[in-house]
């Protein structure tokens, strides 16, 4: 048998990366075990075309905490974080819209949509920035166990409470509203150009499957209003080298902490006995023992397939299978000899710096849905796409561009059932080319390679169940104390020593970090490991 | 009134947000954006651009010129290598320090120096004795600086120096474009991989452009001086006039600071032939210091705190800030001051510079910094920490 490790991190994606490195500063010694042969994940970067290199699945950077930046010295091991310069929506007439990060710019925008929308903004983003304060609390932090009788664990939700009670009355209803409403509701409002809320409103639905017009959805729009508050003072970024610089940059400092990482060691199942776990087993059969074990796989992955249910007993093995995945998007990554024209904005310029959104209006985004609900792709779906290399040269040979688009809705459970993606995939790529064709005409003669990624795909590239992007969907009732389920949102779980780390666990998907972190210290702080 | 550099027609046009402010006389860019990060970023993951032919340039060739210049510098410049740059300081009398500035071995017999402050009247003043001339150059020849983890492979695409040579602290005639006779030399103010090119002014604008060419599909961006500071502080370095005084403009005493008071001690060569200054550092270097130049760190968790007391998020100055503030130990006496600092967007820190009692200036020892929030004073914890704050392998690889 092979050494004996206080730590094993399943999964080198950058949870388990920045949970190993802080375990490692800790002085525990640490062992990382990725399937792949790359690290990172879903934050990863792959040269899948010679002398491009594509950010494979995720591909801005928004909530990444600042103070893992700070703790782990992520800038002196690599990490570059650029903001995004602005956000295009463009449209088929007129001359599209662009929201800057310059104020004045932006209202001078808007106002050609709706004078009285143009000047609600700075209201609306004072709402908004009270409301992130409560997050960012929720995010930075363990949830409370509601359940506890514990002393302690009392003070802590009474903490937690406090900060809604201490919300003043205005506040507290804009809360509610943002815990039941759908996003479209809750920014009309304030607002009333269909046009300017249509790009706002898909932050509410990225990862889901749910619409625009879905109730729930208003929570998640409050995450883009984190980075203002907490010392990234402008929230979505390029990763230099793309998403996959992040999670290597992570990796560094692990290591120059002195965990241990390998690649291409997928793990087969846990050892466990009697309830409890005392290493791994890979799928070449080497065993590994180890005091504790930290999971970065999703709920289901780790549970049903790692542990397995003979293991749970079967309230929880119920509870884990009600966990909802259902993914819901794609992604075409492309290599382009040149950046098109947009025709509503001719020009290589500053607004193809920043995010491309195609979400002309709500009924767009509305009617994207409706043929998911019903087990197909949308032929013209939500598309989020950057340039990263306009930015970040280093991603693409020198005047080359890659080109990234994220794509809504691509169901998991399309109807002739998903193993069949594989044989929809070019269909599907074809459709996200076509859309773009209509804003970019000739796109399609710059395309020097392309990679079509359909939800079963991530499922088997990086093991992502059901091809859900965070490891689970971010709605309402799969977040905070009930993430992954209710009783269990502290990172431990109902096998003794083994822990959840990813973005399955509390506070959830998206590149933060913070489910590895406070797995960590939570585990580190209660003694567990 | 200030006047135009050479480039004034390309950072003109460039300049949207007509921030301008005045250096050593001449219209500098503050930003080209109404916000500089876009700028800032580019020096750290692309590549900028800025014009620096403000900085005062002196000539000095002669058969004496290195006993000469070694007698006004602090360092050993004898063994300076040709096409070699030295960073150092000169000092008055005292031991305190003039300014600080480089200087660059071209030749056998023909050095080039830059400074912060105009200092030629002193270059001047200690000529007697020496075969050589001293020529203030500084209107003649134009200068840019390319700064940035990709400034190495926009010079390759554009001048005929084999850039891969050219190792840090080195400087090379070269061609640029084809036509252009300049000298890059590999140095900057930003603690990055990064060129500086000095050409005559009439060959400004024929720089500019190519660099501008070449530099596109490498992500160069004209930058100003906004970004540089920031990126300055990161890289730990002092400022002539902000962090230090000219001890020749300093009425007092207290503003006059030693090289060992400025992290310059490793410069200074005292076991050699006499140089001005040379005995007062002498005595020192031997009592120590009595006061340190300091990197700080400011606690952002406490820092936040003072603002989440009022409800509000923490509040940083945009860009660096240069306007100094007390420190004080924790039984609240006081110690130093920071004269400079900024929020690094690239580490999530808070950083400044400052200078700090000798017995305070230890690595790892906490001081009080004065923080206003909400119109009110208050202190925020700072750990004195190692400089440069950020220190990329690419720099000097
Ligand atoms: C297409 C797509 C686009 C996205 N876009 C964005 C975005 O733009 N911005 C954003 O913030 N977030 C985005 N996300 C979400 C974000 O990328 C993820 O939430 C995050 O990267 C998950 O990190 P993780 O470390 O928790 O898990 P993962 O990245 O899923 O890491 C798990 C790791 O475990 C490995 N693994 C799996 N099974 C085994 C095994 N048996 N043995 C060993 N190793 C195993 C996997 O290979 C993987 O490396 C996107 C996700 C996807 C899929």
């Amino acid at each position: 048998m092979a050494a004996k490790y206080d730590a094993i991190v399943i999964g080198g994606g950058h949870n388990g990366l920045v949970c190993a490195a802080y375990l490692a500063k800790a002085g525990r010694k640490t062992l990382v075990l990725e399937g792949r042969h790359v690290l990172g994940g879903a934050a990863v970067t792959e040269e899948v075309y010679p002398g491009f290199k594509y950010s494979v699945f995720s591909y801005v950077v928004s909530l990444f905490r600042p103070h893992i930046i700070r703790e782990l010295n992520l800038a002196q091991h690599g990490l570059q974080l650029i903001p995004l310069e602005c956000s295009f929506t463009p449209h088929l007439e007129g001359p599209g819209l662009v929201r800057w990060s310059e104020a004045a710019r932006t209202r001078r925008e808007i106002a050609r949509l709706s004078p009285r929308d143009a000047e609600i903004q700075p209201a609306f983003s004072l709402a908004m920035t009270k409301m992130a304060f409560l997050i960012k609390n929720i995010i930075d932090n363990p949830v409370p166990d509601p359940t506890s009788l514990d002393p302690r664990e009392l003070k802590r939700l009474a903490d937690f409470g406090n900060h809604f009670l201490k919300l003043d009355a205005d506040s507290f209803h804009l809360h509610s509203q943002l815990l039941t409403m759908s996003a479209v509701d809750f920014l009309s409002l304030w607002f009333e150009s269909e046009i300017l809320m249509a790009p706002m409103s898909v932050s509410g639905i990225i990862g889901t499957f749910l619409g625009v017009r879905s109730p729930g959805t208003a929570y998640v729009l409050l995450h883009h209003y984190m980075g203002e508050i907490d010392g990234a003072f402008r929230s979505w970024g390029f990763s230099r080298g793309g998403t996959g610089g992040l999670s290597l940059a992570c990796a560094r400092a692990a290591e120059s902490l002195g965990a241990q990482i390998r690649t291409e060691a997928p793990v087969s199942h846990l050892r466990v006995q009697n309830g409890r776990t005392t290493g791994v087993v890979l799928e070449n059969g080497d065993e590994i023992e180890a005091r504790t074990v930290f999971s970065s796989l999703d709920p289901n992955r780790t549970f049903l397939r790692l542990v397995g249910e003979q293991h749970l007993d079967e309230e929880f093995t119920n509870q884990i299978k009600r966990y909802k995945l259902r993914g819901s998007s794609g992604k075409v990554n492309l290599a382009l000899d040149r950046i098109p024209e947009f025709t509503c904005r001719p020009g290589i310029g500053p607004h193809l710096m920043g995010d491309l959104a195609i979400a002309p209006n709500i009924d767009y985004l509305e009617r994207a849905y409706d043929q998911a609900k019903y087990g197909d792709f949308s032929e013209r779906p939500y598309i989020n796409a950057v340039f990263p290399s306009l930015v970040d040269p280093s991603v693409a040979p020198p005047g080359k561009h890659v080109m990234s688009c994220f794509v809504q809705y691509a169901p998991y459970h399309i109807k002739e059932g998903p193993e069949f993606w594989p044989q929809r995939r070019e269909a599907f790529g074809e459709a996200v080319i076509d859309t773009l064709e209509q804003y970019a005409p000739g796109l399609r003669d710059c395309i020097l390679h392309k990679q079509v990624l359909t939800p079963w795909d991530m499922e088997q590239m990086v093991g992502l169940s059901e091809g859900n992007i965070f490891q689970g969907e971010l709605s309402l009732e799969q977040l905070l104390f009930q993430r992954p389920a209710p009783g269990w949102a502290r990172y431990r779980t109902p096998i003794r020593d083994l822990w959840m780390c990813g973005s399955g666990a509390h506070p959830g998907g998206g590149i933060m970090g913070s489910p590895g972190e406070l797995a960590a210290k939570y585990a580190l702080q209660t003694r567990g490991v | 009134m200030p006047i135009p550099t050479p480039f004034h027609p390309r950072t003109s046009e460039f300049c949207t947000s007509l921030q301008w402010k005045e250096w050593a006389g001449y219209y500098a860019i503050r930003s080209f954006d109404v916000h500089f990060d876009r700028e800032y970023y580019a020096f750290r993951h692309a590549a900028g651009m800025i014009d620096v032919t403000p900085l005062y340039k002196y000539d000095v060739r002669g058969p004496d010129a290195t006993a000469y210049l070694n007698r006004i510098v602090v360092r050993n410049i004898a063994k300076l290598k040709q096409n070699q740059v030295a960073y150092l300081c000169w000092c008055d009398d005292d031991g305190k320090v003039i300014d600080d500035g480089t200087v660059t071995r071209f030749e056998e017999d023909y050095y080039r120096v830059t400074s912060t402050d105009p200092d030629f009247h002193w270059f001047l003043r200690h000529m007697r004795g020496f075969d050589v001339t001293v020529e203030n150059i500084t209107d003649e020849v134009a200068a840019l600086s390319v700064q940035g983890p990709n400034s190495r492979d926009v010079l390759r695409d554009v001048c005929d120096a084999d850039m891969d040579k050219l190792k840090f602290f080195r400087t090379t005639k070269t061609r640029v474009d084809g036509g252009i006779d300049a000298r890059i030399s590999r140095t900057g103010y930003t603690g990055d991989l990064g060129y500086e090119i000095w050409v005559k002014n009439d060959d400004a604008l024929g720089l500019w452009d190519a660099l501008m060419a070449a530099g596109e599909p490498h992500g160069l961006v004209p930058a100003g001086l906004d970004a540089m500071d920031v990126t300055r502080i990161e890289a730990g370095f002092i400022l002539n006039g902000i962090d230090y005084f000219n001890a020749l403009h300093s009425l007092i005493e207290r503003r006059k600071a030693s090289p060992y008071e400025l992290s310059l001690g490793w410069a200074v060569h005292l076991k050699r032939d006499p140089f001005i200054g040379q005995e007062a550092l002498r005595h020192i270097k031997k009592d120590g210091p009595p006061r340190l130049f300091v990197g700080l760190d400011i606690d952002w968790p406490s820092f936040e705190r003072l603002f989440a007391k009022h409800g509000l998020p923490p509040e940083v100055h945009s860009g660096g800030w240069r306007t100094g503030v007390p420190i004080y130990d924790s039984g609240g006496n006081f110690i130093g001051q920071a004269t400079s600092g900024a929020w690094s967007p690239l580490l999530k820190k808070n950083l400044a510079l400052a200078t700090v009692q000798a017995e305070h200036g230890h690595i790892g020892n906490t001081v009080h910094l004065e923080v206003t929030v909400e119109y009110e004073r208050k202190t925020v914890p700072a750990t004195i920490v190692p400089k440069p704050f950020f220190d990329p392998e690419r720099m000097k690889a």
